[in-house]
């Protein structure tokens, strides 16, 4: 029972963050077709930034500040960057991304040194909130949790209830109609571009603290966002927030799991001592999300949700 | 970090004007062949700057065995193979002792292409000094004449570890976690055997291996951990998966000890905070609040103060050079081949006791201390206010795990 | 290029056979007239350890680009053949030795001929893996190349009886029959074997894009719905094309292995895969010979860029930006165009232009050096001193310096450009 209930809360606190990290890729890449590799590499730079001005202004000044700075840095690399390599075709647009995760965690390594920052979560938040089968729950995985769903229900009217959002959601599936009918594309598109960067940093200023803040943190999570994306489906928020909860409880669960291969297939007559018989769920937990990714590809390559394919 | 930032700073300026103009012709070069770009770029760079400082040193004093020590350092980027390009051009260069340490895998590649190297090249022979990779397969199975081991390695740790829990009567159940590779299943081999051996009333409640630098949140094993009602953990865990393990334990309200082998590694004390304190255990051959002579101390502080952001840590590296140098001026010059055989079996005075290289497998037997992370320390780690504590030291004897090396020793 | 003069009133678009001569074979015979010659100039055994590196790379960056460059397929775990096949290779050599002493079937089998079976081992691991994943080609196929890497290097730390844990396997080369009178003991011996199997590899992969198959390949990613309708299926001819690439990855590491007599799981892993695509790109995918070019670039940055600076990546991941943004067609598109510049007519003006460019485009990366060695050299502890100037990091005048190169470099290639195309 209790294992459950830490798993439930668990999973639900880390699929969020991961939504948190998504929304923003998905958006860009189904309007833009761009995967953009550098995408974690922002949610990196809103940790350091909340670093940071967080010496200088205090944690909830730069909780504010840091994602905006971020999402500057993104509308730059969008003008700049990815609007010239646009007429290239999408294999350089992507390539292009990809480089620049290389760049911006060299950058990073320079300037804030390549050990890991003492980024620690704001005194105010950290005590014991309440105790749970005799262990305890912080108070800033609940802020979390409160963050999460405050992003959630402004993204959600933004895309519902204002007319920017009725073009972003009519370009997420037919981005040449919107274009025909006289939108300014290219600025939606560094407009969208800003903002899911900008999240992407809001969710390193509250991950960056809670997790660590070094500069291995955005390759670390990077090819777990792509599964998100791609399992969710091509111009689906929902089928990413599906994805994401879906492989923050994956995690969770299987590391609660205490059972190896041996319990599941020793009537093959499967040895525990041997090689394959040994290896447990909770040690396969972390490559879930690829197994996920590569079944999703191979069997419904539209995602989850996906309005079309890639 | 205390008063005399001073007066550090003029011994490091007296070395400097000492080892500047001592430009011999005839040097004796060591190929630092480590990381020094990439994921581990700053784990390799302390190391580097640790090297240096212990040549400046040796230089100061006239050298070792008369020649002028230079470190030059060779980019391996963690990577096996690259270690291998990075030691052909060190040869190629007319180095004959190279100096490596992170990472088993580069460590096992290193030692496997020197054996080759000079078996296959008489006459141009290099040595091979290991100052920080513990796989115990280095100084047993695969153990070779060119291989000299100055860390203790993983079964020694444990031996040392043990030998403390054995004395901990409060603690009646631990838990094993650790990183799915080699090290850790080496960990928790050496935690299982000698348990049994020394406490058989401790219960191991659990033993578990993760994925290494994958798991992003470590809560559901804290309570795994704590589901087993464990009396203390043992991890071998470094890095990224160290940090993690803590933090998540200390917000779970874990109150145990965790017994580590990296607690106090690069970055580690930074990343951890106030969440290790007084929870993290670790067992090295040094932490800095050791007791010990002045000259160490001032020692310590003249190499912050020439590198304000690294800590003084590889006590090894100094232990390493100092070896070699003893070596060096015994035989009178850089032979390499009569400088292994010097090595062998030497022993040497450190700041923190004795220690000796054992002939049988090249393994450096030394004291061991059993430290703990708290805020009341004189010297702090990193910056940050925190430091270890000795618990218990473990005398060098205890540590001498029997070895099944069998070692062919050129003629 | 096609000379019309020499059929008036007749427009034959085929190239003479002399034409056929110096842009198929020309090239071949010179790339193995410089392997043959290097020995004779005495390099060392640092030399050749790099030589072999680069011989080893280019048959991996132009496996890599049979599929990027000739078929459009962007792979994200390209390494997984190449390590596949370097195991496959090292458990041969293995066997080998054990043959040597206790008798086999393998005895029979020289190291000399191990790619062999790392070709077989990369062929394979493409067979299996290929089918499911080369339905579509562009996104979905490189999220799959991106998961299975992932996955089967997660596999390569999990199975240690197959893949050796951490520490990888090794073995040793000097076992077996002797092929060619070579013991393969020394690095110099080593260099024979290296070049042998790279020519294999360049000549079999150039003929390769002339078959048939070579050809629907390029069709293919020019436009698979086209293919279709002409009656050939998309997804058959991605896969072989697959097959043939994974299999000269593995090539690639059988050479590896015998080579560095190591084989460890990272090497399976998405890093090396991420270098593969550096080296393909950066020397240019549009040409055969580019990631051949980018391979022995790339090879040597990687082992000795990094004595000068530590901040060598940067440089790397720079210098891919800029080829994807200004010269999509890589280095070997820039060595090609700078060639033709020369020789058409008009010469004059257009190397006026490129050069002024090209020195604008110095300055702003010697701004941009600058800046970083400065960066750098607050940790490091060593002053940056170009040309004995030193440029320490507390002084603004270092800082300066070099956003002024960077500023007006940039400025000079803005306003260049622009004065040029006008």
């Amino acid at each position: 029972m209790e294992t459950i209930a830490f798993a439930l809360l668990n999973g639900l606190i880390y699929g969020l963050l991961l939504f948190m990290l998504s929304s923003g890729l998905t958006l860009i890449f189904s309007m833009m077709g761009v995967l953009n590799f550098a995408h974690a590499s922002f949610y990196m730079l809103g940790a350091y930034f909340a670093f940071t001005l967080g010496n200088f202004t205090g944690f909830w000044v730069a909780l504010f500040l840091a994602p905006i700075l971020v999402g500057l840095a993104g509308a730059a690399v969008e003008r700049w960057g990815l609007r010239p390599v646009h007429a290239n075709g999408h294999v350089a647009e992507l390539l292009f991304t990809f480089g620049l995760a290389y760049v911006i965690e060299e950058i990073v390594k320079i300037t804030w040194g390549k050990v890991a920052v003492p980024y620690q979560v704001p005194s105010a938040l950290d005590f014991p909130l309440f105790e749970l089968f005799g262990s305890q729950y912080p108070a800033y995985r609940i802020f979390m949790l409160l963050i999460s769903i405050l992003m959630l229900v402004g993204l959600w009217y933004l895309l519902k209830r204002t007319r920017i959002g009725l073009i972003i959601q009519a370009a997420l599936t037919h981005p040449h109609m919107v274009s025909h009918l006289g939108h300014n594309v290219p600025r939606i598109f560094m407009l969208v571009f800003a903002a899911g960067c900008a999240l992407a940093g809001l969710a390193g200023v509250i991950g960056g603290n809670y997790l660590v803040t070094e500069p291995s943190m955005a390759f670390a999570i990077g090819p777990i966002v792509f599964v998100v994306v791609v399992v969710g489906g091509m111009g689906s928020l929902e089928g990413a927030f599906i994805a994401s909860l879906l492989i923050g409880f994956l995690q969770t669960f299987a590391i609660s799991i205490d059972a190896n291969f041996a319990d599941f297939f020793g009537w093959l007559g499967l040895q525990a001592t041997s090689e394959v018989g040994r290896i447990t769920i909770a040690s396969l937990a972390p490559m879930l999300p690829f197994l996920l990714l590569v079944l999703m590809l191979m069997l419904r390559p539209r995602g989850l949700m996906g309005e079309r394919e890639f | 970090m205390n008063g005399t930032t001073v007066k550090s700073a003029i011994v490091a300026a007296l070395f400097a004007l000492v080892a500047g103009p001592a430009l011999a012709v005839d040097t004796l070069k060591i190929a630092y062949i480590d990381p020094l770009s990439g994921a581990f770029g700053n784990v390799g760079d302390a190391g580097l700057k640790h090297f240096r400082y212990a040549a400046e040193l040796i230089n100061a004093d006239g050298g070792a065995g008369g020649l002028t020590v230079e470190i030059v350092p060779f980019d391996n980027k963690t990577n096996p193979k690259e270690s291998l390009v990075q030691l052909q051009k060190a040869i190629d260069q007319g180095i004959r002792i190279i100096a490596q340490g992170n990472g088993s895998s580069v460590a096992n590649a290193l030692t496997d292409a020197v054996n080759k190297h000079n078996k296959r090249n008489p006459g141009e022979e290099v040595i091979f000094l290991n100052y920080a990779a513990v796989d115990p397969a280095l100084t047993n199975d695969k153990c070779n004449f060119w291989h000299f081991r100055f860390d203790a390695n993983v079964d020694m740790k444990m031996a040392g570890m043990t030998d403390w829990l054995a004395e901990q009567p409060d603690i009646k159940s631990v838990y094993i976690l650790g990183q799915d590779y080699s090290f850790g299943k080496a960990v928790s081999a050496a935690a299982q055997s000698m348990i049994t051996e020394k406490r058989p009333d401790i219960e191991i409640v659990g033993n578990e291996l993760h994925p290494i630098g994958k798991v992003k949140d470590f809560t559901p094993y804290v309570q795994k951990i704590m589901g087993a009602g464990a009396d203390a953990v043992i991890t071998g865990n470094w890095g990224t998966d160290m940090t993690l393990l803590i933090k998540a334990a200390a917000d779970a309200g874990h109150e145990v000890p965790y017994l580590t082998y990296y607690g106090g590694g690069l970055g580690t004390p930074t990343a951890m905070g106030a969440a290790g304190v007084d929870k993290v255990k670790q067992i090295t051959e040094f932490h800095e609040n050791i007791e010990t002579t002045p000259e160490q101390i001032a020692k310590m502080d003249a190499f912050e103060a020439k590198h304000p952001d690294v800590d003084y840590y590889y006590q090894r590296v100094f232990t390493t050079m100092g070896m070699l140098d003893k070596a060096a001026d015994e035989v009178g010059g850089g032979d390499v081949v009569a400088i292994a055989m010097a090595l062998e079996g030497m022993t040497f005075e450190t700041p923190y006791g004795t220690v000796e290289m054992r002939a049988d497998d090249h393994q450096l037997i030394q004291p061991l201390f059993i430290s703990t992370f708290t805020d009341d320390v004189t010297r702090d780690v990193e910056g940050t206010g925190f430091g270890f504590k000795t618990d218990v030291e473990i005398p060098a004897a205890a540590t001498a795990t029997p070895t099944t090396c069998k070692m062919r020793r050129p003629s | 290029m096609s000379d019309q003069t020499q059929n008036p009133g007749l427009i034959d678009l085929a190239p003479t056979s002399a034409q056929k001569f110096t842009t198929r074979l020309l090239p071949l015979i010179l790339f193995a007239a410089v392997l043959l010659i290097i020995p004779l100039l005495g390099p060392s055994r640092t030399a050749y350890s790099l030589l072999n590196a680069i011989g080893i790379n280019i048959v991996f960056a132009l496996s890599y680009n049979m599929l990027l460059g000739q078929t459009g397929l962007l792979s994200f775990g390209h390494a997984v053949y190449f390590g596949l096949g370097a195991y496959a290779a090292m458990h041969g050599m293995n066997a080998i030795e054990a043959a040597s002493f206790d008798g086999g079937t393998w005895a029979l089998m020289p190291v000399f001929a191990l790619p062999v079976l790392g070709f077989a081992g990369g062929a394979l691991a493409g067979a299996v893996i290929g089918w499911p994943s080369c339905r579509n080609a562009g996104v979905p196929f490189a999220m799959i190349s991106l998961g299975i890497a992932e996955l089967i290097a997660a596999a390569g730390f999990m199975f240690v009886s197959i893949f050796g844990g951490e520490e990888g396997i090794s073995a040793d080369r000097m076992n077996g029959i002797e092929a060619f009178g070579l013991s393969l003991g020394p690095i110099s011996e080593v260099y024979w074997f290296i070049v042998f199997w790279t020519l294999i590899g360049v000549v079999g992969m150039y003929a390769f894009t002339r078959t048939p198959l070579g050809k629907m390949g390029q069709a293919v990613r020019d436009n698979p719905e086209r293919v279709q309708f002409v009656g050939y299926d998309p997804q058959r001819v991605r896969y072989l094309v697959f097959i043939a690439s994974g299999g000269f990855a593995g090539l690639a590491g059988g050479m590896s292995a015998v080579n560095y007599e190591i084989i460890t799981p990272e090497s399976l892993s998405l890093l090396p895969s991420g270098f593969v695509l550096l080296m393909a790109y950066i020397g240019g995918i549009r040409y055969f010979a580019g990631p051949l070019l980018g391979a022995i670039v790339l090879t040597w940055m990687q082992s000795n860029l990094s004595d000068f600076s530590e901040a060598w990546l940067l440089y790397l991941g720079l210098m891919f930006i800029a080829i994807v943004m200004y010269a999509p067609g890589g280095l070997f598109g820039m060595v090609l165009g700078f060639a033709r510049g020369i020789i058409q007519p008009d010469a004059a003006p257009r190397l006026t232009r490129w050069g002024a460019l090209s020195a604008a485009a110095m300055v702003t990366f010697a701004g941009v050096i600058l800046l970083t060695e400065v960066a750098v050299s607050r940790t490091s502890g060593h002053v940056f001193a170009p040309g004995g100037l030193p440029l320490p990091p507390s002084s603004p005048l270092s800082w300066a310096l070099g956003l002024a190169l960077l500023i007006g470099g940039g400025w000079a290639i803005r306003h260049l450009s622009q004065r040029f195309a006008s």
